[in-house]
């Protein structure tokens, strides 16, 4: 490291052009002045304010103790009580003194470094990031010496067996961790849900059963298949019922243009997965008066008067239709399963 | 003891004696000498890495806390704690359990989330930011390139770190996040419903997703990212950083502070103040309050939702595309509604990444070491380019939001997504050519300026009735600002054909790489040489140079100093 010098040549900063175009003109170019002068700051000339510096900054650390003994004031103190509030006081209170304790040290050690410590600028040299010719050509005798004492070239029977152990080695892994990672594998469980014939349609989340007398036209519910309460609080119900939400609407049976499975509304009530066709966010704004279904997540809309059909948005397909009736008490019940796989659509969807 | 060090005195302070001892068994000097008083240039940009290094560590210290107390477990249990009182008695799993029980029951618990989650927004602003430093001063330029592959990977890690994490509390939002990525797993053609499989362990949600992204996100990512940023600042010490254009600078030397003690104390207070601001937002501002969303329920979701900042251009892309273009083929089903939006388009803005640096060094058929950086003015399309790709991932950010605006500012939502949609392919077309044009004009300012000087305002009247303007000259600082650089022109090829008339092999290919060139390097505004500042002082050639400016100049000797740097 030297002291400031200015470059020697009027264009000392340019290696010489290697590529066939642009060659400079290295007479007709600007000389580079080199480094500004140092000049000194009013904490180098002026001891007062060199002084008056020094003061400000330990005062920012003894800030930054204070700090630090507050946060632990807060710690022991402001105890929350596990309302929500008393929670939210609790991490102001800790949040805001941690932050002055760590504010004091950060800006007392910008100040120190930016007003006491020199300020003298310093050039470096670089190097070429190249190694030498003669450091690559010494690298290179290595490993032809390294080769030859291996005998690599002589023996290429070994060149291959080494290869052949070492590509296959990593099955000893990669098989059990592929036939298990991926639990049975049997991607056809996208194509069923646990609706089907007589099974029962029931509020969600609180499991009561639907009426249909009870649904008033342009009434709206959240729908899950009716399954034993202790089911519901098993995990694999979770997984069943991220395929099996419905949504259902009871429309003035005039204003229902069609459906999209045929004969499967049940006097203008019609009973849609709620498992958007797009990649598969719950289906869960109905907008009354249009009989449009939006899906928040992206804004595929779905027209429920007429087949469930994509009037917007990134879905493709109408949301599959789930076909329902009326039992003998008068509950609405599922006669079959959905005659498609619900939700996003997947290469082998259709076979 | 002399025996073994024979050259250096026998050390008498502590310090000494420990230093003695620990260099005897390592030869820490060796290292300790390059480092100690290395060279580093000062710019407060280059702090913006800092932001993204130091956020980086504020993750890991708070994560650690985090994981003291989070339990990754999917099973079901009901909520037994008095508070938060809406969550009493609940279904919710074990993950979410213990998020609510590190918030409320743990003293510091929720300050140490809300740190952690600002931490992770910032971090990935940090490096966003850090990034188009770095390209718009061409700090990827040779020997560079492959920092830049690192540093790009670092923000891929970054975006799947946060991904995970986000995931993590099994609460409402996150799960339908968790959905979305399952529905764009599965449109994946042929291995996408067995991908599906292989992430969850079954169909979506089953029990395994919660502990498997627990570890890739508090190990296998860490580690990668821990590992990268080593390797990222290894070879910014190698290298030497990068400097800006000015006095004295030159892709020889190195202009700056020493590492001890100017360097290191700002950059330990730059850690300070980075972790204080994220203390002051994890206590402030709340964040992710996981209990108003509620445990993940296949069932409900929220309006108005939307994912951490660095995912929402992907969320965008997805809600831009028509849904048209999901085809049959042959009775397998391509959904390009899906794929295009969150895996080609991406990809694309990735490859970008990945890959400029490399066509940038091939169109200017530059081999040389830079370490001076480019003034973005002097760049034009490397300029317009980035600026054209911000452009496009904004514009993919706000389509992210279009239910906000439209909520907002009370407008059709089909008409703002048509909107979106027209602006993704027109936006950055335009924000491209008004960006080269702005950097056009700056240039030929600064052109005007070295060739002129500055306007004085000072008007003076000759005997002969003539006004004129004094402009007084920039001083040699300033000169040299602005006309250290050069000005790529277009790759120039050989012949299609050799003397004998026989056809060139690879002329094919030059010859696009020379078009490629052309649209970077076609317009260009050319430095002023000492030349043509002789010709613009002398009157008479001064205006068959700059036949536009109509007036002589009188330059007065006034050297008062005006920096602009």
């Amino acid at each position: 490291m030297s002291a400031n010098q200015n470059p020697q040549g009027p264009s000392g900063d340019l290696t010489p052009h290697d590529s066939e175009h642009g060659a400079l003109v290295q007479a007709d170019r600007f000389p580079d002045p080199g480094v500004h002068e140092h000049k000194p700051r009013l904490t180098d000339t002026d001891p007062r304010s060199a002084k008056r510096n020094e003061r400000l900054i330990a005062l920012l650390f003894v800030i930054s103790a204070l700090g630090t003994i507050a946060s632990l004031w807060a710690y022991f103190a402001v105890r929350p009580d596990g309302t929500t509030e008393g929670v939210r006081l609790s991490t102001i209170a800790l949040g805001v003194t941690m932050a002055i304790s760590l504010f004091g040290i950060g800006i007392a050690a910008v100040q120190w470094a930016k007003t006491l410590m020199s300020n003298r600028e310093y050039t470096e040299e670089r190097h070429s990031s190249a190694s030498s010719a003669e450091v690559r050509e010494a690298v290179a005798v290595q490993f032809k010496e390294g080769a030859e004492d291996a005998g690599i070239a002589r023996r290429p029977v070994l060149l291959g067996s080494v290869g052949l152990a070492l590509a296959l080695f990593p099955l000893t892994i990669a098989v059990p961790l592929v036939s298990s990672v991926g639990g049975d594998w049997n991607v056809s469980k996208f194509r069923h849900t646990i609706w089907g014939k007589g099974v029962r349609l029931a509020y969600d989340p609180s499991g009561r059963l639907i009426r249909a007398a009870d649904l008033t036209i342009g009434s709206v519910a959240h729908v899950i298949p009716d399954v034993p309460a202790e089911e519901r609080e098993s995990h694999h119900w979770i997984t069943e019922k991220a395929k099996a939400v419905v949504l259902l609407v009871r429309l003035d049976p005039r204003d229902l243009k069609r459906d999209h499975r045929e004969g499967a509304s049940h006097d203008g009530i019609v009973a849609y997965s709620k498992i958007c066709t797009h990649v598969g966010c719950p289906v869960a704004l109905y907008e009354q008066q249009t009989h449009h279904l939006l899906c928040p997540c992206h804004q595929s809309t779905f027209d429920i008067a007429d087949g469930a059909k994509v009037v917007f948005g990134p879905a493709k397909r109408p949301l599959p239709q789930l076909p329902i009736t009326v039992d003998d008490e008068g509950y609405l019940v599922a006669e079959d399963d959905f005659n498609e796989p619900i939700g996003p659509s997947y290469w082998e969807r259709l076979k | 003891m002399s025996t073994t060090t024979p050259t250096a005195a026998e050390p008498t302070t502590p310090v000494g004696k420990a230093a003695d001892y620990l260099d005897q068994r390592t030869k820490v000097g060796v290292l300790t000498k390059q480092l100690v008083r290395k060279v580093f240039p000062d710019h407060w940009s280059f702090m913006l890495g800092e932001i993204a290094l130091f956020s980086f560590v504020v993750l890991l210290i708070s994560g650690v806390f985090l994981t003291m107390f989070f339990e990754p477990s999917m099973a079901l249990v009901h909520y037994e704690n008095e508070h938060p009182a809406s969550m009493q008695g609940q279904l919710m799993s074990v993950a979410f359990a213990s998020t609510l029980d590190m918030s409320f029951e743990v003293r510091g618990g929720l300050l140490m989330r809300q740190i952690h989650h600002w931490s992770a927004l910032v971090f990935m602003a940090g490096i966003v930011v850090h990034m188009m430093r770095v390209f718009f001063t061409g700090a990827f330029r040779k020997p560079r390139e492959l920092n830049w592959l690192v540093g790009t990977m670092l923000m891929i890690l970054g975006l799947l770190a946060g991904f995970s994490g986000y995931s993590l509390p099994d609460d409402v939002l996150s799960g339908n996040g968790l959905r979305i990525a399952d529905g764009v797993i599965k449109s994946i053609p042929i291995i996408g419903s067995y991908t599906s499989y292989f992430v969850f362990g079954g169909e979506f949600p089953g029990e395994h997703i919660i502990p498997r992204l627990f570890t890739v996100h508090i190990l296998l990512i860490p580690a990668l990212l821990l590992a990268l940023i080593g390797v990222h600042l290894f070879l910014m010490v190698l290298n030497k950083h990068t400097q800006y254009p000015g006095s004295g600078r030159t892709d020889k030397n190195v202009v700056g502070y020493p590492a001890v003690p100017v360097f290191a104390t700002k950059m330990a207070g730059n850690f300070f103040i980075i972790f204080g601001v994220l203390a002051l937002m994890g206590g402030t501002m709340a964040i992710n309050n996981v209990w108003n969303y509620g445990p993940y329920d296949p069932s409900p979701v929220g309006a108005g939702a939307q994912p951490d900042w660095y995912m929402l251009f992907l969320e965008g892309s997805l809600r831009l595309m028509p849904g048209q273009t999901e085809i049959v083929i042959a009775g397998y089903t391509l959904s390009l509604n899906v794929l295009v939006p969150a895996v080609i388009i991406p990809g694309l803005l990735f490859t970008f990444l990945f890959v400029y640096p490399f066509i940038e060094a091939k169109v200017t058929g530059d081999k040389r070491e830079h370490h001076v950086l480019d003034r973005p003015r002097n760049v034009p399309t490397r300029t317009g380019l980035g600026v054209a790709f911000l452009t496009a991932f904004i514009i993919l950010a706000l389509a992210g939001s279009n239910d906000l605006i439209a909520t907002h500012f009370d407008m059709s939502i089909n008409a703002i997504t048509w909107a979106f949609r027209i602006l993704f392919f027109v936006g950055p077309w335009f924000a491209f050519w008004i960006t080269k044009r702005i950097c056009l004009g700056l240039q030929r300012k600064d052109r005007e300026l070295v060739l002129h000087g500055h306007e004085t305002g000072r008007i003076v009247r000759f005997a002969n009735g003539e006004y004129i303007e004094v402009h007084r000259p920039l001083d040699e600082h300033e000169r040299w600002l602005r006309v250290n650089y050069e000005a790529h022109a277009p790759l120039e090829i050989e012949p299609a054909t050799d003397a004998r008339g026989v056809r060139r092999r690879g002329y094919k290919a030059d010859r696009r790489w020379q078009r490629l060139s052309r649209f970077f390097f076609e317009d260009r505004v050319e430095p002023v040489t000492p030349s043509e500042l002789e010709a613009a002082h002398s009157h008479g050639e001064h205006d068959e140079l700059e036949p536009s400016h109509g007036s002589p100049e009188l330059v007065s000797g006034s050297r008062s100093v005006e920096q602009e740097h």
